[in-house]
């Protein structure tokens, strides 16, 4: 069952089109990944999905509703998460508070649970729960900006290029996270620059170019495909 | 030495009116990243209110209080839902303009509705000081009122956006509203709640200055206006620890100015000192300075 159905969405920045004419889906329990180069149209694509903006045609659909004209907030409490790209977490708030804010749409019952099993994906986050979120390091503050939007409690999470800027050590530990988040039953709509470890995780992928979709299939098939190979794998 | 310290208490006390209206400024500014040019002006419209209240109905101080603050925080949520919230988009300096535009717009609706005339503010506490040895240290009830008041709402303030989920929303949107709406926030409600707020505060502000200058007319909130905001800047605008130190600072140095140095230079004084404080430390006393780690 398609959980997410994105149409034919047309997007400006003003009078720049950004996205031209983009179509996916995501299933229920897959990971899905829309890899491209910097300016592709990834992150808007995102946006357009999370509400944040607004495609002139098209439509996006989730849980079989449309979405169009629902505000940002709204969209959260239907069940869609997004991790934003650069990680965006509050910097001048707590790790705790940071994660507080994650969960509000939540009752307040559900806050300490929610953030017991962050704690239990991210021991490092319980170690520095009281502190500000600015001093923690980049992988840090990746986990805490993944696990804020794990308060949620999301049908679907969007992660916005988890990797940026991480070495690639703690690539592999995020990606490893997302697996097993797909693991415990989330559904994931994975944005990437870095195609080789998108295109693994992936169920199915999508390459983005100048904001149209050139090419899609199973991560393998794309993987194998020698258009991706030559512009995102290096060979 | 006692004159000094009633210097020093009368400092305090008018400094406790600014840090409350600079809370106002400082709050709006932390999550709409604008100045309020307004923000003064809804201090004289609380004052008119709580003066019609008590002399021409007779009711209790008190309720006169309750009042000015709930039409003002009806006035606050209205000028930015009017005059700010179309302008989310635009230039700064457009909000800005705007700002005095409804600056101005209540000034002269003030003088409509309620003529450019002298009112005498009434006297809500004893004009019978509180006198200390022998008379010679005088503190009046207005002050110690003042000063309390400002105790209590900064502690409230702190309370409310350290403890409360409000309270800390309202941080996040000031940090980052495109993330803040990721987590579910509603952040034109939350701007709306600061406007409240910070228009409550400046109903209480207007009540406690007209206490202590009781002259009031349509331009009465100008001056404290502008010296808030000057306090907010000099503590650090976006910072409420900074508007409380900015506030009682500039209160200090406004009556000693004008008591050891020249009544008419005090303004000017007050100016300087700003002045001075920007070019040492431009983001104010306690503004902020992000620790960050990349």
């Amino acid at each position: 069952m398609a959980m997410l159905e994105v149409e034919n969405i047309h997007v400006y920045y003003g009078s720049i089109h950004a996205v031209k004419g983009v179509s996916f889906q995501v299933n229920e329990g897959e990971i899905v990944t829309l890899i491209g180069a910097n300016g592709a149209g990834k992150s808007t694509v995102l946006n357009t999905v999370s509400g944040l903006l607004h495609p002139r045609t098209g439509s996006v659909r989730f849980m079989d509703q449309d979405l169009k004209g629902v505000a940002p907030h709204k969209v959260v409490e239907r069940g869609l998460a997004q991790v934003p790209e650069g990680r965006r977490i509050f910097l001048q708030m707590t790790v705790e508070e940071n994660l507080e804010m994650g969960a509000y749409t939540q009752p307040g019952s559900a806050v300490a649970p929610g953030m017991e099993d962050v704690y239990k994906r991210f021991p490092r986050l319980e170690e520095r729960r009281r502190q500000v979120a600015g001093t923690l390091s980049g992988g840090e503050q990746q986990m805490l900006a993944m696990g804020r939007a794990l308060m949620s409690r999301p049908k679907l999470l969007m992660l916005d290029e988890p990797s940026m800027g991480l070495a690639p050590l703690l690539v592999e530990q995020i990606f490893d996270i997302i697996r097993e988040l797909h693991a415990a039953g989330t559904t994931i709509l994975l944005v990437e620059q870095n195609a080789q470890a998108a295109l693994s995780v992936a169920d199915r992928a999508y390459v983005l170019e100048t904001g149209r979709i050139s090419l899609s299939g199973t991560g393998a098939e794309l993987m194998a495909s020698d258009q991706v190979r030559r512009a995102y794998l290096g060979g | 030495m006692l004159v000094f310290l009633n210097h020093l208490i009368n400092g305090v006390s008018l400094g406790s009116v600014y840090a409350i209206i600079a809370l106002g400024y400082t709050m709006v500014y932390g999550i709409a990243k604008m100045l309020n040019f307004a923000h003064g002006d809804v201090i004289m419209v609380g004052a008119y209110v709580c003066f019609f209240a008590v002399s021409s109905y007779n009711l209790p101080p008190l309720v006169g209080v309750a009042l000015a603050a709930a039409v003002c925080t009806a006035l606050g949520i209205l000028i930015e839902r009017l005059a700010y919230k179309p302008l989310r988009q635009a230039s700064s300096l457009a909000v800005l303009i705007t700002a005095i535009g409804v600056s101005y717009l209540l000034q002269n609706g003030a003088q409509i509705l309620w003529s450019s005339n002298i009112k005498m503010f009434p006297a809500f506490f004893s004009s019978q000081p509180i006198a200390l040895f022998g008379g010679e240290l005088k503190i009046t009830i207005a002050a110690i009122v003042t000063v309390l008041a400002c105790v209590v709402i900064m502690a409230a303030l702190v309370w409310f956006t350290g403890r409360t989920k409000m309270g800390k929303a309202m941080r996040a949107c000031s940090e980052d509203k495109a993330a803040a709406q990721l987590m579910g926030i509603n952040v034109n409600a939350t701007i709306s709640m600061t406007f409240a707020i910070g228009s409550a505060l400046a109903a209480i502000a207007g009540v406690l200055f007209c206490s202590a200058y009781p002259i009031l007319t349509p331009t009465t909130g100008a001056m404290p206006g502008i010296k808030a905001f000057t306090a907010a800047v000099f503590g650090g605008i976006g910072s409420i620890p900074g508007a409380l130190l900015g506030g009682v600072l500039l209160g200090m140095i406004e009556i000693f100015a004008s008591a050891y140095i020249s009544t008419q230079l005090s303004n000017a004084i007050v100016f300087a000192v700003l002045i001075v404080v920007l070019l040492v430390r431009p983001t104010g006393l306690l503004g902020k300075q992000v620790r960050e780690k990349v």
